[in-house]
């Protein structure tokens, strides 16, 4: 009589379980697992006109990697990355620990560092690109005090590259450095009293006792912002033109991938380009997670 | 010998103050150019040397800025995608949460592999497909198709399943045996423990939602079904060069957000932050 009351109650949680998670299954099934194995589909076929498409097996593939326009723009996208990760994460944690020490207005502060993650990224490209205006441009004009420039910050193939990257880093600081911050503050306090006890100076305690226990929230923060900045694409789209001479120099595999799905309409190609992208995106996850054994302290 | 080093502590803290505040002004310089610019004509805008304060305040720019742009509509459809986006993860993702976290049921694995393998891939690999969706359901240029891919949040629902993993048993233990079946335990019991949770996750969502492009920009591509992103977007293809109109779109489509953060800016930073230490 108990065992059929229980497993009649064990058949009513597998009901339940089944119907919460319908939902999201669903959607998910939809919206995301489905769209992996068509992409995953469309990169093998070959788009012609009127969007009709035939299998081609690997001829997007052996033409992604003879294209110069896809070389290229993978490079840009290392370039964009590398520039801004060492740089963004550790000006954050640089801000972080500065923060975290006893301060008056932390909040104030806090709130200012986060303020362009709450901009909208097409508005804050909007005063970016009339900052680097070549003509009229803040920037130029300060430059023009000390008898230099002016600088084609977003025209020329030399700069505009790193232009792309002082925004990236602008834009994302605040983010990295609440979650840093956050990850700070868990660590007790008693391990910076032990220290001060023994006589330790701040250089010590931040690789010693700092560094060591932050080390987990690091590692995220620098996966979360490898995986972000290897999917650029506003700032692009926003503060380099269409015609404009460094936009080989700059457009990385996402904005590529844009073009062709939705501008150029050669689905297929754009299928193999963001396919490429996620192998790449996994590869550096997978050694991030190989490597962090070296260096993230877990308790 | 102890006031010398009182010393420097208080020059150490100095120098602290001294670059935070320098950090302070390049995160806001660019914001204080979007308004003194959005309030010049254009050929002071144009002047060199620059002029620090407008010479007289032009707000002629925001009503030209909005004859072009219909704001309201974009307010309209924006509010409606972040806000759908937003309900609908807190609503499902705490379901499905909680049926991960507490109920043992068969292919449970399988299931949470394909939030795990919706997360882990980049968001453009489900574009094309889904665009061609919002095609066949004839959904392309509607506020239907912004909010669509939303629907559903995996990082949602793996961030809910972290809160509920840490929440104590004893209550819905209680619960339980008093005869709640699972619904009326994931209802009565655990939505209200799991109050802040929702908040970081209903920021999250909103957050991201608001500031999404590409989605927009490919199915959207009516003046009235746009969002304030692609909005924007569109007024600098009319503007090119008139920076003050511009800089006027910019910070009306920009204010919402803002205000929100700053009234709300604890739960802002906290919710923000337990999206990093749960993981």
């Amino acid at each position: 009589m108990k065992l059929q009351k229980m497993k009649k109650r064990r058949w009513g949680d597998l009901g339940w379980a089944y119907l919460m998670i319908a939902p999201t299954i669903l959607g998910l099934l939809v919206l995301n697992i489905y769209p992996v194995i068509s992409t995953i589909y469309l990169s093998f076929t070959k788009t012609g006109d009127f969007g009709a498409s035939s299998f081609t097996g690997i001829g997007n593939y052996t033409k992604m990697f003879k294209d110069p326009e896809v070389l290229q723009a993978t490079w840009n996208t290392f370039r964009y990355t590398i520039g801004v990760v060492p740089v963004g994460v550790l000006l954050a944690l640089f801000f972080a620990v500065l923060l975290n020490a006893n301060i008056k207005g932390k909040t104030l502060f806090r709130t200012i560092y986060f303020l362009p993650v709450v901009s909208t990224p097409v508005a804050v490209a909007m005063v970016w690109r009339w900052l680097y205006n070549t003509e009229f441009g803040l920037l130029n004009y300060l430059l023009s005090l000390f008898g230099a420039g002016p600088v084609g910050w977003l025209t020329t193939s030399r700069y505009a590259m790193f232009s792309l990257i002082v925004v990236g880093i602008w834009s994302t600081l605040g983010y990295n450095m609440v979650l840093l911050l956050a990850g700070l503050q868990e660590i007790p306090k008693t391990f910076y009293e032990a220290a001060d006890i023994d006589g330790a100076s701040p250089i010590r305690k931040f690789f010693f006792i700092t560094l060591p226990l932050v080390s987990p929230t690091l590692f995220f923060v620098l996966v979360l912002t490898f995986i972000s900045s290897l999917q650029m694409f506003d700032f692009i789209y926003m503060m380099v033109d269409r015609g404009n001479v460094a936009m080989g120099s700059v457009q990385t595999l996402v904005f590529l991938f844009y073009k062709y799905a939705f501008q150029i309409y050669d689905r297929g190609y754009a299928s193999a380009i963001v396919v490429f992208l996620l192998a790449i995106i996994l590869a550096i996850t997978a050694l991030q997670m190989h490597l962090q054994k070296k260096w993230v302290h877990y308790d | 010998m102890k006031s010398s080093k009182n010393k420097r502590t208080n020059r150490n803290t100095l120098l602290v103050y001294l670059i935070l505040v320098l950090g302070s002004l390049l995160m806001l310089f660019p914001f204080l150019w979007t308004i003194t610019t959005s309030l010049k004509s254009i050929t002071e805008s144009m002047r060199i040397p620059p002029t620090l304060l407008p010479e007289a305040m032009r707000f002629a720019n925001y009503t030209e800025a909005m004859i072009r742009v219909d704001f309201g509509t974009l307010y309209y459809n924006t509010a409606v995608m972040v806000g759908a986006r937003t309900l609908a993860a807190i609503m499902f993702s705490t379901m499905a949460a909680y049926a991960f976290a507490r109920i043992d049921f068969p292919l449970k694995n399988f299931f949470f592999a394909m939030v795990l393998i919706q997360m882990m891939v980049p968001g453009q690999i489900f574009l094309i497909p889904q665009f061609l969706l919002m095609a066949r359901l004839d959904w392309l240029d509607t506020v239907k198709a912004l909010v669509a891919p939303g629907i559903v949040s995996a990082f949602g629902t793996f961030l809910m399943r972290q809160f509920f993993l840490s929440l104590p048993k004893d209550l819905e233990e209680a619960a339980r045996i008093d005869g709640c079946n699972q619904w009326q335990t994931y209802w009565h019991v655990m939505m209200p423990l799991a109050r802040s949770g929702m908040v970081a996750l209903g920021i999250f969502t909103a957050l991201f939602a608001w500031k999404d492009l590409m989605w927009p920009l490919i199915v959207n591509t009516s003046a009235d079904k746009m969002t304030l992103s692609t909005g924007l977007a569109n007024l600098k293809g009319t503007f090119t060069t008139n920076y003050p109109v511009l800089m006027a779109g910019s910070l009306i489509a920009m204010w919402p957000m803002i205000l929100l953060f700053i009234l709300f800016q604890r739960q802002f930073i906290e919710g923000i932050a337990s999206t990093g230490s749960k993981n």
